[in-house]
C-alpha cells in the first residue's frame, strides 16, 4: 500500500487562546486531488496554515512519511509543498515575471527559463503582461499567477486556499480546468480548500467536510457531490 | 550669473549630502516598511567611530570601511532586537523606538566621544576644479557625487539584477507570501537595516570630512532635509531620493541667496516644497499610487 | 507589516462599536490594542483616590516638587491634545511642539510687551493655536500618515527659527522671561507654586472632561470612524474633512494651552534651542503611548510617568547629565516592549483578569478579540 503523500493526525492548533483545529485527521494520496469543504470559520484556512508551519500545533503532520510538524514555512516550502494563500499572495509592486522568479527562488537547476516559458504558454495572459506590475492585474489573472508562481518551485504538493474567492464563475471554471490538467498531466497532488464545492469536487478524488475544527464527513469526491443529504447539510446546494 | 552658478554648485554640494542620507532612509523604508527617525544619529555614531579610528593613525578610507562594517552589524542587530519584536503591533510603537534611539544614540555619542568639535580627515584631494566660466567646484563635492552615484548603481544592481535583491523586494512587498516561498524574511529585514546603516555611516563620515569640525549636532538639521528629500521623492525609489536631495539642496541654496525674507528660516523651504508637492501629488514626485482597497 | 509598503503608518481596522476604544474585526492588527474596561465601581474608586491625591499633593510637597508635578499637568494637557488627533482620529503628528511653542510665546509676549496679566493670555493662546491648527489641518487633508508625520516634524523644526527671526527678548535672543511677580497667586493663603499647580490642574480637569465628552458623543464617533475606515465613514455621512480639520484645531489648542501654562510654571519661553520643540513633540507622543493611546486617563498617566522618569534619570549618574537622555530613551524603548498598550491598557488588563465578571459583561457587548492576530495576507482569517 502506497503511503499517503501528506497525513494529518490528531491535529490541534489555532491562534493563541483561540483554538480552531480540534483533532484533524486527513490525508492526501500521491497524484490525488483532496478537497476540503466547510463553512466560514470551520478551520479550512487554519488547516493549510498548520501544514505550512505558520501556526503552532500539536499532533502530527507527515509529508512523504517524515514529520514536518513544528517546521517553519521556509523549510516546508523547500521540502516540496507550495502554498497559495487566500488572497493569492501576489507581490503587487513587482512585475509578473519577477513574481514567477520568486517562485523559483530556491532552485539551483537550469530549468528555470524553460519553466517560465511553459507557464507563459499555459497561462497566455501572464505572458502578455510579463513586464507589468502584478498588482495591476485582475483577480483571475492574479490567481493564475499565484498558481504558476507556486508551480515554479516544482512542488510535489500544492496547497490552495479558496482559489475561487472573488472570481467570476467563468474564470473559476477555467481555473479549475487548469488545475485538473495539472493533476492529470503532471501527477501533481493538490489539497484545495474551497467554499465553491461543486467545481472543486468535480476535479477531486477525495473530499472532506470540516465543521468547527474537525472532519464531519469524508468520502470519495463523486459520492459527496451526489449525496443529497451531505450536500444539503454541509454544502448548501 | 556667476553667483547663480556658484549657488547652484553649493546647492549640489549640500544636495548630495541630503540625497545620501535620504538614500539610507528610503532603503530601510522600502525593504522593511519602517521610517527610521534614528537614521541620522546612527550615522553620527558611526561617524564618530570613523573619526576615532583615524586618530589611531589608520588611513581614512580604511577607517570609513571598518565603520561601515560595524554599522552594518549594528543595524542588523537593531532590527532583530528592537524592531522585529514590534511586528504585528501598532506601528506607532516602532516610531517611538526609533525616536528613543534618536535620543539615546545622540547622548551616548556625547558621553563616549565628548562634546568638543572634532575634525574628520577627508579621503578626497584638496582643492577645486573650474566648472563654468569663473565658477569652481570643489574636488570634494565631485568626490561626493561620484560616491553617491556608485552607491546608487550598486544598490540598483543588487536590487534588480540579483537573486538576493529579488528576495529583498519580495519581503518588502509581501513578507508573509515571501515566507511561504521559502524566503527567510527575517534575514532580509536584517539585511535591509544593515545596508542602510552602512550607507548612513558612509554619508555621515563624508559629510563630517567636508566640514571644518563636527560635533553631536551634525546630523540633526541634515535629517530634516533628508526626510524632506525622501518624502519629495515619494519614498519610492533610490534614484528618486537622490534626485530629490539635489532638488532640495539647490532650492535651499538659491533661497538663501535670493530670498532675503526667509533669512534665518530657510528650512521653511524644504517643508513648503514637500507640502506643495504632496498636495499636488500625494505619493511624491516618483511615488506610485497605492490603491485603497475597501 | 502591511502589504503596501507605503502605508506603514496607516491605521487599518474595522468599524468602531459604541465604546471609546476600538475592536479589530479583521485579521490585521489594530492601531491601538484593546483591553476591556473594568467595572464602573472599580473605576469610581480609582477616580476618587486619584482626585484626592492630586488635590492634596501641593500642600504636602515642597515647591520644587510642585513645579515638577505642574510640568506633568501641562504635559498631560498637550498629550491629551495629541491623543485626540492621533489616538482617536488617526492623524499622526510629531509637530505639536510647535503649537506648544506658539502658546508659550503668545503668553510671554502679551505679558512682557503688552502688560497683560497671565490668566487671560491662556485663552488667547488657545484661540490662536486653534486657528493655526486649522490652517495646518487643511492642507493636512491631502497628506497621509507617513507624510503627515514628516510635515508636522518640519513644523516643530521650523518654529524656533521663526521665533528667532521675529522675537527679540533681553539680550537680543529669542528668550523671554516674564518676571516672577506676574505669576503671583490670586488666592490668599496659597503659595505661588501651589496656585500654579492648582490652576493648571483645574484647567487640565476641565479640558479632560471636555475631551471625554467629545469622544463619547457623535463627534467622537465620527473621529474614530474616520480613523478606522475613512471610506466607510464617508459613506455613512461623516464629514471627513470637517472632522479631521476640527480635530486638528482642537488638538492644537490643547497644546497651545499647555504651552501657555508652561510659561507660568517654567517662567521661560525659549526660542534659542533648535530642537527643543521637536523634543517636546516627542514627549507628547511618548506620554500618550506610554499612558495608553485612545484612552482618557492615558495622557495624564503617561505625562506623570515621563516627568518622574526624567527627574530621576537626570541625576542618576554623577556628573554625567549628558547621559540622561540616553537613559530616558532606553526607558522609553523598554516600556514599549513591556507595556504595548500603555499603562492604562496594562492596568485594565490586570483588573480584567482579577474580575472575570467584568470581562464577561464587556465581552457580551462587543465581538471577541483575537489576542495574537496571525500574520495574514487575507482580510478574514477565522477559517
Amino acid at each position: 500500500m502506497t503511503a499517503a503523500l501528506l497525513e494529518l493526525e490528531g491535529l490541534y492548533g489555532g491562534y493563541g487562546p483561540v483554538q480552531v483545529l480540534h483533532g484533524i485527521e486527513l490525508s492526501v494520496e500521491p497524484g490525488h486531488v483532496a478537497v476540503v469543504l466547510g463553512a466560514n470559520g470551520a478551520g479550512k484556512t487554519t488547516t493549510l496554515r498548520a501544514i505550512s508551519g505558520l501556526i503552532s500545533t500539536t499532533g502530527d503532520i507527515r509529508f512523504d512519511g517524515a514529520s514536518i510538524a513544528g517546521k517553519g514555512p521556509e523549510l516546508v516550502s523547500k521540502l516540496g509543498i507550495a502554498h497559495v494563500p487566500q488572497g493569492r499572495g501576489t507581490f503587487s509592486e513587482l512585475t509578473v515575471e519577477d513574481n514567477l522568479r520568486i517562485g523559483a527562488i530556491n532552485r539551483r537547476d537550469n530549468g528555470i527559463e524553460r519553466d517560465l516559458r511553459r507557464w507563459y504558454e499555459v497561462f497566455p495572459r501572464l505572458g502578455d503582461r510579463s513586464k507589468q506590475e502584478a498588482g495591476s492585474m485582475s483577480g483571475g489573472e492574479q490567481q493564475m499567477l499565484a498558481i504558476a508562481r507556486a508551480m515554479m518551485s516544482r512542488p510535489r504538493l500544492l496547497l490552495l486556499d479558496e482559489p475561487s474567492l472573488g472570481l467570476a464563475p467563468l474564470v473559476t471554471r477555467e481555473l479549475f480546468a487548469r488545475l485538473g490538467d495539472l493533476n492529470r498531466e503532471d501527477g501533481l497532488s493538490i489539497l484545495v480548500v474551497e467554499q465553491n464545492a461543486n467545481l472543486a469536487l468535480d476535479i477531486g478524488h477525495w473530499g472532506y467536510v470540516l465543521e468547527t475544527g474537525h472532519i464531519a464527513v469524508q468520502g470519495p469526491a463523486t459520492q459527496l457531490h451526489d449525496d443529497e443529504a451531505v450536500r444539503k447539510a454541509y454544502l448548501g446546494f | 550669473m556667476q553667483l547663480f552658478i556658484e549657488q547652484v554648485l553649493n546647492g549640489i554640494g549640500n544636495g548630495v549630502v541630503y540625497g545620501s542620507v535620504a538614500l539610507a532612509l528610503v532603503l530601510v523604508f522600502r525593504t522593511t516598511g519602517v521610517l527610521n527617525f534614528a537614521q541620522g544619529e546612527m550615522a553620527l555614531f558611526s561617524t564618530y567611530i570613523s573619526w576615532k579610528l583615524t586618530t589611531t593613525g589608520m588611513p581614512v578610507v580604511g577607517a570609513i570601511a571598518i565603520s561601515m562594517a560595524i554599522a552594518f552589524i549594528a543595524g542588523a542587530a537593531t532590527e532583530r532586537t528592537l524592531i522585529r519584536p514590534m511586528e504585528g503591533r501598532s506601528p506607532l510603537n516602532v516610531v517611538i523606538i526609533t525616536l528613543g534611539l534618536f535620543l539615546g544614540l545622540n547622548s551616548l555619542a556625547q558621553l563616549i566621544f565628548g562634546v568638543d568639535p572634532q575634525q574628520m580627515p577627508t579621503p578626497f584631494p584638496e582643492g577645486s576644479v573650474s566648472f563654468i566660466g569663473d565658477a569652481r567646484i570643489q574636488k570634494e563635492t565631485i568626490g561626493l557625487i561620484v560616491v553617491l552615484l556608485l552607491e546608487c548603481l550598486a544598490l540598483w544592481f543588487l536590487l534588480n539584477r540579483t537573486t538576493l535583491g529579488l528576495k529583498l523586494r519580495a519581503v518588502a512587498g509581501n513578507p508573509d507570501s515571501a515566507r511561504l516561498h521559502g524566503i527567510r524574511a527575517g534575514s532580509m529585514l536584517m539585511l535591509g537595516w544593515g545596508m542602510s546603516a552602512a550607507i548612513g555611516a558612509l554619508a555621515g563620515s563624508l559629510v563630517a570630512a567636508e566640514r571644518t569640525g563636527f560635533d553631536s549636532s551634525l546630523m540633526q538639521t541634515i535629517l530634516v532635509y533628508a526626510l524632506a528629500s525622501a518624502a519629495l521623492g515619494g519614498f519610492a525609489s533610490i534614484w528618486g531620493a537622490v534626485i530629490a536631495g539635489l532638488v532640495v539642496g539647490i532650492a535651499d541654496a538659491l533661497t538663501i541667496q535670493y530670498v532675503d525674507a526667509l533669512d534665518g528660516i530657510e528650512v521653511v523651504l524644504p517643508l513648503a516644497l514637500i507640502l506643495v508637492v504632496l498636495v499636488v501629488m500625494p505619493n511624491g514626485l516618483f511615488g506610485k499610487r497605492t490603491v485603497e482597497r475597501v | 507589516m502591511s502589504e503596501k509598503s507605503g502605508a506603514a503608518l496607516e491605521p487599518m481596522i474595522g468599524v468602531a462599536p459604541e465604546d471609546v476604544a476600538v475592536v479589530p474585526t479583521g485579521g490585521e492588527p489594530s492601531l491601538w490594542p484593546v483591553v476591556p474596561r473594568p467595572v464602573l465601581g472599580v473605576r469610581i474608586v480609582i477616580g476618587v483616590v486619584l482626585a484626592a491625591a492630586a488635590l492634596y499633593a501641593p500642600f504636602y510637597f515642597q515647591p520644587e516638587m510642585n513645579r515638577v508635578l505642574s510640568q506633568a499637568v501641562y504635559l498631560a494637557i498637550a498629550a491629551m491634545g495629541l491623543n485626540l488627533l492621533t489616538g482617536f482620529n488617526g492623524q499622526v503628528s510629531i509637530g505639536h511642539g510647535a503649537f506648544f511653542g506658539v502658546g508659550a510665546f503668545t503668553s510671554a509676549i502679551l505679558m512682557i510687551d503688552y502688560g497683560w496679566t497671565f490668566e487671560p493670555t491662556i485663552l488667547v493662546s488657545a484661540v490662536l493655536t486653534g486657528v493655526f491648527g486649522l490652517l495646518v489641518g487643511l492642507p493636512a487633508l491631502r497628506v497621509r500618515g507617513l507624510y503627515l508625520a514628516l510635515v508636522t516634524l518640519g513644523l516643530a523644526v521650523l518654529f524656533p527659527r521663526v521665533a528667532q527671526k521675529f522675537v527679540e527678548g533681553t539680550g537680543g535672543v529669542a528668550l523671554l522671561r516674564p518676571s516672577r511677580s506676574e505669576f503671583s497667586s490670586l488666592i490668599d493663603g496659597l503659595d505661588d507654586d501651589q496656585w500654579a499647580y492648582l490652576l493648571s490642574l483645574a484647567i487640565m480637569v476641565v479640558l479632560f472632561l471636555l475631551a471625554w465628552n467629545l469622544v463619547r458623543g457623535r463627534v467622537g464617533r465620527a473621529m474614530i470612524a474616520v480613523r478606522d475606515q475613512e471610506i466607510a465613514a464617508s459613506t455613512v455621512g461623516v464629514n471627513l474633512a470637517g472632522t479631521k480639520v476640527a480635530t486638528f484645531a482642537i488638538s492644537a489648542a490643547y497644546a497651545g494651552v499647555a504651552g501657555s501654562l508652561s510659561v507660568m510654571i517654567d517662567r521661560i519661553a525659549d526660542g534659542t534651542n533648535p530642537i527643543l520643540y521637536f523634543q517636546r513633540s516627542i514627549e507628547f507622543l511618548v506620554a500618550m503611548v506610554i499612558g495608553g493611546a485612545a484612552t482618557i486617563l492615558g495622557p495624564a498617566v503617561g505625562a506623570l510617568l515621563l516627568v518622574m522618569l526624567r527627574r530621576n534619570t537626570e541625576n542618576l549618574i554623577e556628573g554625567k547629565e549628558v547621559l540622561s537622555p540616553a537613559i530616558y530613551g532606553g526607558a522609553l524603548i523598554a516600556i514599549v516592549f513591556v507595556l504595548p498598550e500603555g499603562v492604562v491598557g496594562g492596568v485594565r488588563r490586570l483588573l480584567a483578569r482579577l474580575g472575570r465578571r467584568s470581562v464577561a459583561a464587556a465581552a457580551a457587548a462587543r465581538p471577541p478579540v483575537v489576542a495574537d492576530p496571525p500574520p495574514t495576507t487575507s482580510p478574514d482569517d477565522s477559517h
